[in-house]
């Protein structure tokens, strides 16, 4: 089957996917966006986590059919995404409450440049990312690109998270190397700087 | 020596930055955020194939025959090989013994074994295809268990046994058994006031590497084949995979990619072999990738254990003897088991001064699952028994559990039950003190203006309790664990450093076989670079077979191995450029002959902190240089009998303290934090230092109360190979974790520095269990705590 939806911010279209394939394979077999880590494909350990349509889930478990006509971020639109959104602010929807997500306007109206993930040109990183590298928070990286993609919902929901609501929202998402210590401090590090900047 | 000027700049003032000690943040960072660092299992090439293994549904059995045609008349369908297929003559594989087949022959020996490989153009259609392989097993008895497998009719896992344990082991179904007997235990017993003893369990913990097996293999038009894949040791696995599949070593040409955590489980073969004779068949590109439930068999996993332990003590405390037994379950083949064994019983004791023991530890073959390296190897296994015998003890004798470890603990000076002197810094006694010290985390912080905050509480969200029925409890735990590979190996790594300007810069590549599987070995390389040649551009090159070995990254060895091979190539670098700038600005300057001269800033300097030359002006034109191998003092191997050989190069020294509060109805357990104390030598990176100790706990505790491999004792098989079936430790179950860093320095290590990666592994566990015992007063003498164990329902 083919299916079209729009990845990062570009429209996307996949031909002969087979009907039992998730949208995690399409992406990463089939659209060249491998940043999303099939570690479990049980929906348990959360590094194939992505937005769909505003809502973290778990690539893994979503069939790609399920994905038609819908909004993919992936880690490699993080940035563009932050990105937008700080530009934008809150009113665009890009900040919605939670389980709403991202409005489709607000969706349709950013895009990630040509220049992210795929060239390997280095552009400017989200403020979560940058937070993960300054804090130690990465080791081996298997997990990040999910905890990532988990902890920037995370902090466009709640700006001001206690330690209680970052391991709430981190739950679904296995680390192995780090004991988690320098992921909570990754986040609370994004957090503050985020207070700083408004 | 003729003069051929003067240096262009001599600007004074020359700090380099990145240096060891700072804690200079990961190269690979960038890459890692934004999801473009490329991990073995993201390979993709043009009209590549994936393959797919077919493993034994029962774990021992005859193989009557093997019907491949329905798979290989598949559409999509490539290859399909069998035992058959294998091109050499050499058809098995092993860290130091062969005895894994390739593909199973005539047999398959455990659970998960590899009979067939299915190469096709989905994953789907290769998985489906190796379904429709018809295979007649007849199953013979297992063997689970140390009875079993020494029971005077046991069938032999392995016959006809060739290797160079089989001349001292009691049994063919024993891999390897160390004895050590140091002073007289018996004697001593006699001196005891206490006597304890204690039978414990430790369960078959997994790595649980987040980044599962995977790699893509490449063949080249020369007949070799290229391999890009995830692993701890590049040349090891090439000693391996090159025999058999019939080529040269300089034919298989193997290339790391991104490593998503290893933790041991990447000492081993997994599908190396497995891709490369799917390319070589095919002439096609071939990767495979194993899922998580095949990941659970596609690795070796934490040895299992029983040990018997017995500790007397006088009554003021002073410990008389030690006498143990320590059996640990290998599997159906040997992997790492022999060290293994090394290690338990060489460690056996812990940090502690006893003089007369008698000790014994043995590996088994069965039908198990294989067991081999995982983080802690041997030690971990010992000290979560001595630890819990040294908590009875202080009971029996009354007296507070860190005082009588602390007046039993080792110290520099101290005599090993080896005999080997502990001949650096051994704060035991310190780190105890230390982690004690340590604030405990406030009473009751569940309670809240509206209640309770079920997130602090055992059951969290579960909304189990309210605070009804929740006793907390504080254990300590301290433990030793060798750095390096033991008992007369040859441990050493290889280091290429070239030194050049670069667009007006002077710049140095530094290329190892390094696995760097997530640790921050590629951190400290550039760290080491910068102090050692004053330079602030370091270029990683991808670690690969072009340049000789690194040694494994295991055994906490990296930092120190291929961290001293780094600092001695660019020491040798240097005094090549320094011969350079006496050549060309010798005598424009005395200091240049008299003067003890350092690299610094990207100057050359005296030991004064004059300048006397840029980099840019010595190195123009020119590139320097240097692969060299570098070793640290050899060890013995451990006699056979006794026990007895300076068998270990560095020990390494963690504490922990933890708080746990216990559901006492429900049999839950939150642990609530988990303070360790850690002696590093020297921090050469304190976040990756802390990072490692942070990490490590967090495996310790998991193994306390969640992660086990449960096999069915009847039928050796797993029933539990996913994460929803096997549970390590989330964001919720693991505390915060304070650590307290001291740097003793090793004056025989590079910078004084201590191996680190695996101590804190070893303690936490322990802790975490004596504060389960302190809370509920139950004996446990197993690990993971089940809720059971604390109902007994």
């Amino acid at each position: 089957m083919r299916v079209n939806f729009t990845v990062n911010g570009r429209p996307q279209e996949a031909d002969d996917v087979w009907e039992g394939e998730s949208l995690l394979y399409v992406l990463r077999e089939r659209l060249g966006l491998p940043g999303s880590k099939n570690a479990c494909e049980q929906g348990e350990c959360g590094s194939c986590t992505v937005r769909l349509d505003g809502v973290p889930v778990c690539s893994c478990l979503v069939a790609a059919g399920q994905a038609e006509g819908r909004e993919v971020v992936t880690v490699e639109g993080l940035a563009d995404y932050a990105r937008q959104r700080s530009e934008g602010g809150c009113a665009d929807g890009a900040c919605g409450s939670a389980g709403s997500g991202v409005g489709l306007d607000a969706a349709r109206r950013w895009e990630a440049r040509p220049s992210d993930g795929q060239t390997g040109e280095q552009g400017e990183l989200a403020p979560i990312q940058q937070a993960f590298i300054d804090a130690g928070a990465v080791q081996c990286g298997f997990c990040t690109p999910g905890l990532l993609v988990a902890a920037d919902e995370l902090l466009e929901r709640n700006a001001q998270p206690t330690d209680a609501d970052i391991r709430e929202a981190l739950s679904g998402n296995l680390c192995r190397c780090t004991g988690y210590e320098k992921i909570l401090d990754a986040v609370r590090l994004a957090a503050a700087r985020q207070g700083e900047a408004v | 020596m003729a003069t051929t000027g003067t240096p262009a700049n001599l600007t004074q003032g020359s700090k380099t930055k990145g240096g060891i000690g700072e804690s200079t943040l990961r190269p690979d960072g960038t890459l890692k955020v934004t999801g473009e660092f490329a991990y073995s299992s993201d390979m993709w090439h043009e009209d590549m194939l994936w393959g797919h293994t077919l493993r034994s549904t029962v774990a021992h059995a005859e193989i009557r025959s093997i019907d491949i045609s329905e798979a290989v008349a598949t559409p999509g369908v490539y290859a399909v090989l069998t035992y058959d297929d294998l091109p050499a003559e050499m058809k098995n594989y092993g860290l130091e013994i062969q005895d894994t087949p390739v593909l199973a022959h005539g047999k398959v020996r455990h659970h998960g074994e590899p009979v067939a490989l299915v190469a096709a153009d989905h994953p789907e259609t290769a998985r489906r295809a190796a379904a429709k392989i018809r295979i007649d097993y007849a199953e013979l008895p297992v063997i689970t268990d140390e009875a079993s497998a020494t029971a005077p009719d046991a069938v032999l896992v392995h016959e006809g046994r060739d290797d160079h344990h089989i001349g001292h082991v009691p049994h063919p179904n024993i891999v390897h058994r160390q004895p050590i007997v140091r002073g007289n235990a018996a004697e001593a017993a006699e001196r005891a006031d206490v006597i304890v003893t204690g039978e414990y369990t430790f369960g078959m913990q997994d790595q649980a590497f987040l980044g599962p097996e995977s790699g893509l293999a490449v063949p080249c038009e020369d007949g070799g084949v290229e391999l890009y894949v995830a692993t701890q040791w590049l040349h090891s696995d090439l000693r391996q995979i090159a025999p058999v599949l019939g080529l040269p070593e300089e034919k298989v040409r193997m290339t790391l990619s991104g490593v998503g955590g290893a933790f041991g489980g990447r000492e081993d073969l997994s599908m190396q072999i497995h891709a490369c004779l799917l390319a070589l068949r095919t002439g096609k590109p071939v990767k495979i990738v194993y899922n998580r439930f095949e990941s659970f068999f596609g690795h070796v996993h934490r040895h299992p254990a029983k040990l018997h332990y017995e500790h007397g003590a006088t009554k003021d405390g002073k410990l008389t003897h030690m006498k143990c037994r320590i059996v640990l379950d290998g599997g159906a083949y040997a992997s790492a088991s022999p060290a293994v064994v090394g290690n338990a019983s060489s460690l056996s004791v812990g940090p502690y001064v006893v003089d007369d023991v008698d000790i014994e530890a043995i590996a088994l073959y069965t039908n198990n699952p294989p067991c081999g390296a995982m983080r802690g190897f041997g030690a971990v296994q010992a000290c979560f028994a001595y630890e819990a015998q040294m908590d009875k003890l202080a009971a029996e004798l009354d007296m507070d559990p860190v005082e009588f470890r602390r007046l039993n603990a080792m110290e520099q000076g101290t005599i090993m039950p080896t005999g080997q002197p502990v001949d650096s810094p051994a704060p035991v006694a310190e780190l105890l003190r230390r982690v004690k010290a340590m604030p405990l985390p406030p009473e009751q912080q569940w309670v809240t203006t509206e209640g309770a905050d079920v997130r602090a509480l055992p059951g969290g969200l579960s909304n189990t309790t309210h605070g009804e029925g929740v006793v907390r409890g504080v254990g300590y735990a301290v433990g030793i664990k060798n750095v390096g590979f033991s008992e007369g190996f040859d441990d050493y790594s290889t280091a290429k450093v070239r030194m050049e300007v670069i667009n007006g810069e002077p710049v140095a590549t530094v290329h190892t076989a390094m696995a760097e599987v997530g640790q921050g070995g590629v951190t400290v390389h550039a760290q080491i670079a910068r102090t050692e040649l004053g330079v602030t551009q370091v270029t990683i090159h991808p670690a690969d077979t072009q340049v000789g070995s690194a040694g494994s990254t295991s055994a906490s060895r990296q930092t120190y191995v291929t961290g001293g091979a780094v600092r001695n190539s660019c020491e040798l670098v240097r005094e090549k450029v320094l011969d350079l700038g006496r050549a060309k600005f010798g005598t424009y300057h005395p200091a240049w002959a008299t003067a003890e001269l350092l690299l610094e800033g990207g100057k050359v300097v005296t030991d004064g902190g004059e300048v006397l030359a840029d980099l840019t002006d010595v190195l123009e034109g020119e590139a320097v240089e240097v692969e060299a191998e570098w070793r640290h003092r050899p060890t013995e191997a451990f006699d056979l009998r006794t026990g007895q050989g300076n068998g270990h190069v560095q020990y390494s020294f963690a504490a922990h303290r933890a708080v746990v509060e216990v559901d006492t109805e429900l049999g839950l357990v939150k642990v609530i934090e988990l303070a360790c104390a850690q002696d590093v030598g020297k921090a050469l990176n304190p976040l990756s230092v802390v990072g490692q100790i942070q990490g490590g706990t967090t495996q310790g505790l998991g193994v306390a109360v969640m992660e086990e491999i449960v096999v069915d004792p009847k039928t050796a098989k797993v029933r539990n190979p996913s994460f929803t079936d096997y549970l390590i430790p989330t964001i919720l179950d693991t505390p915060t974790i304070p650590v307290d860093v001291l740097e003793l320095a090793d004056e025989h290590a590079p910078y004084g520095l201590r191996g680190i990666g695996e101590a804190p592994t070893l303690s936490s566990t322990p802790a975490v269990l004596a504060a389960i015992r302190n809370a509920t007063g139950l004996e446990l003498n197993r690990t993971p705590v089940r809720p059971e164990h604390l109902t007994g329902t």
